[in-house]
């Protein structure tokens, strides 16, 4: 099938993408790579009628470096991101997750910060962004640009903070050099969204656990950060035992979805089972 | 209507197309190139994969107009990029291999797996199988198609030696 009409532009800058977003409020859809817009609008489940391409923007594009953060442009591909050599020196967890999104070609095409603000929950980048304490630099109109902490970003299912007239342009993660981490994705098919999936990243010396960092994808409307399961880790010895009892928690207080693929109390037992796994192999065992 | 100018398997392409017109539909319907072709609603298949600018996407999942000022290659021009015979090494292997029944899902396999080699040229069965994953066949089972696979990166390692 194909997309109901539209119009379209692809402004070369940041300001004139604003002014059009400005101009057709409502009635306006930002694309970046298109890899979850297109597969919407095929199926006709929405129509824009002016649609406002980021692809031609070369500032989001890339990864550099800014004192303590690593600075990941908005319009960066999966694959750049997931082949970045400063993303696995400083945001290992990262590199990891992204590389389990989709499959190559779609890789190729949907970008970092399409997908955040896209914020399906079952989508792979939100945990590993949240865990790492990521910081979005939203761009407003006139200007303005403000900075919006994880935490706050995800607000519900398919819902961020950036407004109907603002853009993501830029995604800061603070470096987490020489931490061990992993993304431990649960699927059934290959090329599938998680059922469920834990992103850990571990900083261990002389086999104690000195700090933790966990979330995880598709256990309620947002990515959900455990905070418990962290504190429980810290000082932990890196054993699979001590980790087992440490994360036993983790699935309290989750609202995980109940669908084909698995009932919540299935979904609260993974999570478990994934925690264990994503903390152990992150900490090197 | 919106301009754009492109490269498609070598030759510079200029037109006017609809904004909503699908990459895959742009190279079928306005430049005849049927060799694309399309499997799926959903962007899961992989048959219509195409190289944007060297790297596999698959042209169903992408606006004409995004392509504007790219180069795309399709499996009608795969053997031009190579200047050793009628077929490109990828498409003789899966000929050799007998890595087709039905045929539908090979020219997105054939372009998935020349991409998959230039990002390694050496893969284990695993990594062709996982390099593979958004390319369905419905009737092969993929054993031979992996096995093409490796017979061109063995040709490919031949080449270079
Ligand atoms: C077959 C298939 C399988 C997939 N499997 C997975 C998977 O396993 N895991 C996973 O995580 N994802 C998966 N995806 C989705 C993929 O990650 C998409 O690339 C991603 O969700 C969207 O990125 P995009 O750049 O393509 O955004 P688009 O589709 O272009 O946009 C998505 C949404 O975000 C908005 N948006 C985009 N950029 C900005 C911006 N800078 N500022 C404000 N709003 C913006 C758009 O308006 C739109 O609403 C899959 C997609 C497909 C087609
Ligand atoms: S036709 Fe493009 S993925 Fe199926
Ligand atoms: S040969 Fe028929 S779908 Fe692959």
């Amino acid at each position: 099938m194909i997309p109901a009409a539209f119009d379209y532009a692809a402004p070369a800058t940041v300001e004139e993408a604003l002014a059009l977003l400005a101009e057709h409020g409502d009635d306006a859809k930002i694309i970046a790579g298109g890899q979850s817009l297109l597969p919407v609008l095929r199926l006709r489940l929405n129509a824009p009628e002016f649609v406002i391409d980021l692809g031609k923007i070369d500032r989001l594009r890339g990864v550099r470096e800014d004192g303590d953060a690593l600075v990941i442009g908005a319009m960066t591909t999966h694959s750049a991101v997931a082949n970045d050599p400063l993303v696995a020196q400083h945001a290992a967890l990262i590199s990891k997750a992204v590389a389990t999104v989709a499959d190559a070609q779609v890789r190729n095409r949907g970008t970092f910060g399409g997908a955040l603000a896209h914020a399906d929950p079952a989508g792979d980048v939100g945990a590993p962004a949240l865990a790492l304490g990521a910081e979005f630099v939203i761009a407003g109109q006139g200007g303005a640009t403000r900075t919006v902490d994880a935490a706050d970003f995800f607000v519900d299912l398919f819902e961020t903070a950036i407004g109907e007239d603002e853009l993501l342009t830029e995604i800061r993660v603070p470096k987490h050099t020489g931490w061990g981490a992993h993304y431990e994705k649960f699927v059934r098919i290959a090329q599938q969204w998680s059922i469920v999936a834990v992103a850990a990243a571990v900083k261990a010396e002389g086999g104690t656990i000195s700090e933790a960092r966990v979330a995880l994808t598709n256990m309620g409307s947002t990515p959900l950060r455990a905070t418990a399961v962290e504190q429980a880790l810290q000082g932990k010895p890196a054993t699979e035992d001590a980790i087992r009892e440490a994360v036993g928690a983790v699935a309290d207080g989750t609202n995980p979805p109940t669908d084909l693929n698995g009932d919540a109390d299935y979904r609260k037992h993974l999570a478990q089972v994934l925690t264990r796994r994503a903390v152990l192999t992150a900490a090197g065992g | 209507m919106t301009k754009i100018e492109l490269t498609v398997d070598g030759s510079k392409v200029s037109d006017d197309v609809e904004p909503r017109m699908l990459l895959v539909q742009f190279l079928r319907e306005k430049l005849g190139k049927t060799g694309t072709l399309i499997g799926c609603d959903t962007s899961n298949c992989g048959a219509c994969t195409v190289h944007l600018d060297g790297h596999a996407v698959k042209s169903c999942n992408m606006l004409a107009v995004q392509a504007d000022g790219s180069e795309v290659t399709t499996i009608e021009g795969l053997a031009d990029t190579y200047d050793g015979g009628e077929l490109h090494p990828m498409q003789a292997a899966f000929h050799e291999c007998h890595a087709l029944q039905c045929g539908f899902c090979t020219p997105g396999m054939i372009m998935r797996s020349v991409d998959l080699l230039g990002e390694n040229p050496d893969p284990s069965e695993q990594e062709i199988r996982e390099g593979l994953e958004g390319n369905l066949c419905r009737c092969t089972g993929y054993h031979n198609i992996v096995r093409a696979v490796q017979t061109a990166a063995a040709a490919g390692k031949g080449a270079q030696a």
